[in-house]
C-alpha cells in the first residue's frame, strides 16, 4: 500500500510524497489499462486517444480539402459539409491539442519532478475517462446527426429554432465532459508541480515543461468555466426555454461570442504553451547547450498567459462595439507579440553556438519555430482591427490559426512522440521514417495553409461548402487541397512508425539522448514506482549533474560528444 | 546588430556575421522595392483588394505590415536556418555553454516593442479616414460638390452641407441580403445594390435570423449582421462598375451560397432605376398575388434560395 507520508528530515520543509513500502509488480493485461491510476498508463492512454481523434479529425480535414478541390463541387451535401466542418473543428480543439498535453503532462510531470505518481492519481483516472466519453458521445452523433453550428456555435445559429437536431446537444455535452476533465487535470498538475518537487528542485530549477503545464493548467482554470457556463446556458436555451442569448426575447449573441472567446482565446495559449514548453526542453538538447534565458522564457510564458486573457474580443472585430473597445484589444494583442518574440529568439540563441544534432524532435522542434513565427507575423495583420475587418472570417484567418495551432501544437505533438517514445516504450522509434514523416509534413503543410492567405484576401470566407468557377479560387484551392494529402501521408508514416517501433524498435536504454532532465534517469519504461530512489536536484539539469557524478566515480566518459554515434535505429 | 553581440567573442564566429548583415539590409529593400513596383499586380494575393477610400486606407495599413512582417520573417528565419546549419554537430566541436545574456535579451524584447509602437501610431493616424465616412463627391441632385477633396482626414471639418449620404439598410436573412433604400418611395432590392457613383454610401446592418456578416472585399472591410444590433458600414465607388462579395459569417447550410453585389452607376441611372424600382414594388403590391410571385421571381431569381423565399415584394414595411 502507498501512504501520504512527510520525510522527518530537520531543516527542510516537509515534501509531500507518496511512499511505497513494498514494490509492486506491475500490473498487465487489458485489464489493468481499464483499472490503472497509474499516471503512465493514462498518460498513454490520453496520448493513444487524442492520435485516433486526431486521426478522424484528419479524415475530416481531407473530406473538406477534397470538397473543395473542385468548383460547384458535390461530394458533399451542404449539410455533411458543416457537419464535418464542426466535427473537424471540435475534435482537433477538444479531443486533440489540448487533451494530448495532459497526457504527455500525465506522464512525464512526476517523471520530471522526482515524484511517484501524480498527487491525485484517482481523480486523474477519472479526468481521462470523462474526457473519452466526452468524445464517445460527440463521435456517436455521427449515428445520428452531428453538429452543424461549427466549433464556435454561434448563436442564434446553434439554437433550436436553427439547429434543431440533438448533434448540438452532442456537442454541449462533449464540451461539459471534456471541459470538466480538463480543470480536473488542471488542479491535479496544480497540486503536483507545487508540492511534490524532488528536494532541491526550487522554482529556478524546475523544467521548462512543468512551467509550462503548470500555466496551462493555471489557464484552464481561468478560461473553461466560461465555455462551461456558457454551454449550460445555450442547453438551457435549446431545452427548458431560456433566453440568454434569443435576440427576440431580450436574450443576446454577442453574449455567447463574449463567454465563447473570453475561453476560445486563452484556449489558443492552452494549446500552444505546453509545445512551446516542450520546445525548450528538446532544443537544448540537441544543441547540446543550456537553454538560453531560463528566466526569460519562464516569464514570457507566464505573461502570454496573463495577456492571452486579455485579447478575447479581437475575434469579434467586425461585431458592433466602440472604437475604444477595438482599440484597447487591438493594443493587448500586440501586447503578446512581445513575449512570444523574446520565446522566439531565446529558442534561436539556444541554437546558436551549439552543436546541433539532427534528430526527429530537433527537426520538428525546428520547424515549430519557422512555422509558427509566420502565424505570429500574421496575426499582426488580424490584430489591427480595420485590416481585421478586411481578413476576418476568410481564408486568411484559416491560414493563420493553422500555422499557430498546426505550427505551433501539432508539430510539437510531433517533436514529442518521437522524443519520448523511447521512454514510453522501451524502444526507439525509426529515424529514418521520422525524417520522411517530418519533410511530408513540413511541405504538405506549407502547401496547404500559405497558399490560403491569398484566398482569403482574394475574398473567399471560411466555412462555404462551395465556391463557383466564376470565384476565380479553383487553382489555389487544388494547391491546397494537394498539399491536405501529402500532410496526411506524412501523419501516415509516423502512425506507421509507431506500430512497427512498438514491435522492433531499437531497445533504447533509460537515456539514449543524452538528455537533460529527471525522467532519463529511471529505465525506459519506467517501473510503477518510477524511481528507486530521487537524486537530489542540484541544477536545471539533473541529467548532467549525475552523468558527470558517474564519469567522475567511474572513469567512464558519459558525456555527449558531437558527431559520435548515438544509439538509433 | 544582434547577432554581432552574439558572435562577437569567437572569432570564427565574427566573419560570418558580415554576410548575415548583408542578408539584413539587401533583402528588406529588395522586399520593400518588389512590393512598390508589383503593388497593382499583388492586389488579392498578396494584399487586400481596394476601390473605396476606405478599403484603400486598410490596404495601407495591410501593406506597412506585409512590409515590416517581411523584414521581420526574412530576418528571424534567416537567423534560425543560419544557425541551424552553421553550428550542426560536427566532430569535436563543443557548444558553448551560454545561460543567457541579460542585455540582449532586454535588446531584442525593446526591439519588439518598437516596432509594435511603430505599427500602433500608423494605426491610429489612418484610423479615423477609415471609421468616419468620407464626404460624397456628389450632391443629393447628382450635382459634383465644390472642392470635394479625395482624400478624407481627421482635421476636416464636416463635409459640406450640400454633400449627401446614401443610408442604406442591409438585412441579412437565410440566404439572402436585402437592401432598403431611404426617400420619398418605398424601395428596396435583394442580392444585389445599386448605388450613384461619387455618393458616400452608409449602411447599417442588421439581421433578421442568425447572424451573418456583409463584405464587399473591394469597397472595404466587412462588417457582422447581428439580430438585434445594428452595425455600421460605409463606401464610395469612384467609377461605375460591379463589386462582387458574399456573406462571411457562418450562418447555415447555404452560407456559400449568400451572395452580394454593389452595382455603382452615374447618379442619372441610379435616379431612373430608383423610380423603376419602386413603381414595379407599387405595382406588385396592388397587384394580383400572380403577377406578384412573378417580380418576386425576377427581383431574386438568383439569390433567393431555400429559406429566402419568404421574403418578397410584400413584406416590406
Ligand atoms: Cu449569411
Amino acid at each position: 500500500m502507498s501512504v501520504l507520508e512527510a520525510p522527518t528530515a530537520p531543516k527542510l520543509r516537509p515534501r509531500p510524497e507518496i511512499l511505497a513500502h513494498t514494490v509492486r509488480r506491475e500490473e498487465e493485461g487489458w485489464t489493468s489499462w481499464i483499472t490503472t491510476v497509474d499516471h503512465k498508463k493514462l498518460g498513454i492512454l490520453y496520448i493513444a486517444t487524442c492520435m485516433v481523434f486526431f486521426t478522424l479529425g484528419g479524415v475530416e480535414a481531407l473530406l473538406i480539402r477534397a470538397q473543395l478541390g473542385a468548383p460547384e463541387n458535390t461530394l458533399l451535401s451542404p449539410e455533411k459539409y458543416n457537419q464535418i466542418m464542426t466535427m473537424h473543428g471540435t475534435t482537433m480543439v477538444f479531443l486533440v491539442v489540448v487533451p494530448i498535453w495532459a497526457g504527455f503532462g500525465n506522464y512525464l510531470i512526476p517523471l520530471m519532478i522526482g515524484a511517484r505518481d501524480m498527487a491525485f492519481p484517482r481523480l486523474n483516472a477519472w479526468s481521462y475517462w470523462i474526457f473519452l466519453f466526452g468524445g464517445i458521445v460527440l463521435y456517436a452523433s455521427f449515428f445520428w446527426t452531428p453538429p452543424e453550428a461549427g466549433w464556435t456555435s454561434y448563436t442564434p445559429l446553434s439554437s433550436k429554432e436553427y439547429s434543431a437536431s440533438g448533434g448540438q446537444e452532442a456537442w454541449i455535452y462533449a464540451i461539459h465532459l471534456t471541459g470538466l476533465s480538463s480543470m480536473l487535470g488542471a488542479a491535479n498538475f496544480i497540486a503536483t508541480i507545487h508540492n511534490m518537487r524532488a528536494p532541491g528542485m526550487g522554482w529556478g530549477r524546475l523544467p521548462l515543461f512543468c512551467w509550462g503545464l503548470l500555466i496551462y493548467s493555471y489557464l484552464i482554470v481561468i478560461a473553461i468555466p466560461s465555455l462551461g457556463g456558457a454551454a449550460t446556458m445555450l442547453l438551457i436555451d435549446r431545452n427548458f426555454g431560456g433566453n440568454f442569448f434569443d435576440p427576440t426575447q431580450g436574450g443576446s449573441t454577442m453574449l455567447w461570442m463574449h463567454l465563447f472567446w473570453f475561453f476560445g482565446h486563452p484556449e489558443v495559449y492552452i494549446f500552444v504553451l505546453p509545445g512551446f514548453a516542450i520546445a525548450s526542453e528538446i532544443i537544448p538538447v540537441f544543441a547540446r547547450k543550456p537553454i538560453f534565458g531560463y528566466k526569460a522564457i519562464a516569464g514570457a510564458t507566464a505573461a502570454i498567459a496573463f495577456l492571452g486573457a486579455l485579447v478575447w474580443a479581437h475575434h469579434m472585430f467586425a461585431t458592433p462595439m466602440s472604437t475604444v473597445v477595438l482599440a484597447f484589444f487591438m493594443l493587448s494583442s500586440f501586447l503578446i507579440a512581445i513575449p512570444t518574440g523574446v520565446k522566439i529568439f531565446n529558442w534561436i540563441a539556444t541554437l546558436w553556438r551549439g552543436t546541433i544534432e539532427y534528430t526527429t524532435p530537433l527537426l520538428f522542434s525546428a520547424g515549430m519555430v519557422g512555422t509558427f513565427l509566420m502565424g505570429g507575423i500574421t496575426g499582426i495583420f488580424l490584430a489591427i482591427f480595420p485590416v481585421d475587418w478586411q481578413l476576418h472570417d476568410t481564408y486568411f484567418v484559416v491560414a493563420h490559426f493553422h500555422y499557430t495551432a498546426f505550427g505551433g501544437a501539432a508539430f510539437m505533438i510531433f517533436a514529442s512522440l518521437y522524443f519520448w517514445f523511447p521512454k514510453m516504450s522501451g524502444r526507439m522509434m525509426s529515424e529514418k521514417l521520422g525524417k520522411i514523416s517530418f519533410w511530408l509534413i513540413l511541405v504538405g503543410f506549407h502547401l496547404t495553409f500559405l497558399i490560403q492567405h491569398s484566398l482569403g484576401l482574394e475574398g473567399m470566407p471560411r466555412r462555404i461548402y462551395e465556391y463557383n468557377e466564376t470565384a476565380g479560387w479553383h487553382l489555389y484551392n487544388v494547391i491546397s487541397t494537394i498539399g491536405a494529402f501529402v500532410l496526411a501521408a506524412g501523419v501516415m508514416v509516423t502512425i506507421y512508425n509507431i506500430v512497427v517501433s512498438l514491435k522492433r524498435g531499437v531497445v533504447a536504454g533509460p537515456d539514449p539522448w543524452k538528455a537533460n532532465t529527471l525522467e532519463w534517469y529511471t529505465p525506459s519504461p519506467p517501473p510503477p514506482h518510477n524511481f528507486d530512489t530521487v537524486p537530489r536536484i542540484r541544477s536545471l539539469e539533473p541529467m548532467k549533474d549525475i552523468r558527470r557524478q558517474v564519469e567522475e566515480s567511474t572513469g567512464v566518459e558519459q558525456q555527449y560528444r558531437a558527431g559520435s554515434p548515438m544509439m538509433r535505429a | 546588430m544582434i547577432i554581432d553581440r552574439l558572435t562577437a567573442p569567437v572569432t570564427d564566429c565574427a566573419r560570418s556575421s558580415s554576410p548575415l548583415r548583408l542578408i539584413a539590409v539587401a533583402a528588406p529593400a529588395a522586399l520593400f522595392g518588389a512590393l512598390l513596383a508589383a503593388q497593382t499586380a499583388t492586389a488579392g494575393v498578396l494584399s487586400p483588394q481596394a476601390e473605396s477610400p476606405n478599403a484603400k486606407d486598410i490596404k495601407f495599413l495591410y501593406d506597412m505590415v506585409a512590409i515590416v512582417g517581411l523584414i521581420i520573417f526574412v530576418v528571424v528565419e534567416g537567423l534560425l536556418f543560419y544557425a541551424l546549419w552553421k553550428y550542426r554537430a560536427k566532430k569535436g566541436a563543443v557548444a558553448a555553454q551560454i545561460h543567457g545574456n541579460t542585455r540582449l535579451e532586454i535588446g531584442w524584447t525593446v526591439a519588439a516593442a518598437l516596432i509594435l509602437v511603430v505599427i500602433t501610431i500608423v494605426t491610429f493616424i489612418k484610423m479615423p479616414a477609415i471609421i468616419n465616412p468620407a464626404p460624397s463627391d456628389i450632391d443629393a441632385n447628382g450635382n459634383p460638390v465644390a472642392g470635394s477633396l479625395e482624400f478624407a482626414s481627421t482635421d476636416q471639418p464636416d463635409p459640406p452641407a450640400e454633400s449627401a449620404e446614401l443610408n442604406i439598410k442591409v438585412d441579412g436573412q437565410q440566404y439572402v441580403w436585402r437592401y432598403q433604400y431611404p426617400g420619398p418611395k418605398v424601395v428596396f432590392s435583394y442580392e444585389e445594390m445599386v448605388v450613384p457613383v461619387g455618393m458616400t454610401v452608409t449602411l447599417d446592418i442588421s439581421s433578421d435570423d442568425v447572424a451573418h456578416s456583409f463584405w464587399i472585399p473591394a469597397l472595404g472591410g466587412k462588417m457582422d449582421a447581428i439580430p438585434g444590433y445594428i452595425n455600421k458600414l460605409w463606401f464610395k465607388t469612384t467609377r461605375p462598375a460591379t463589386y462582387v462579395g458574399q456573406c462571411a459569417e457562418l450562418c447555415g447550410r447555404n452560407h456559400a451560397n449568400m451572395y452580394s453585389r454593389v452595382r455603382a452607376v452615374p447618379f442619372d441611372e441610379y435616379q431612373k432605376w430608383y423610380d423603376q424600382q419602386a413603381a414595379d414594388i407599387e405595382q406588385s403590391n396592388r397587384e394580383a398575388p400572380k403577377q406578384r410571385q412573378a417580380i418576386e421571381k425576377a427581383q431574386g431569381e438568383q439569390s433567393i434560395q431555400g429559406g429566402g423565399s419568404a421574403g418578397g415584394a410584400s413584406d416590406d414595411q
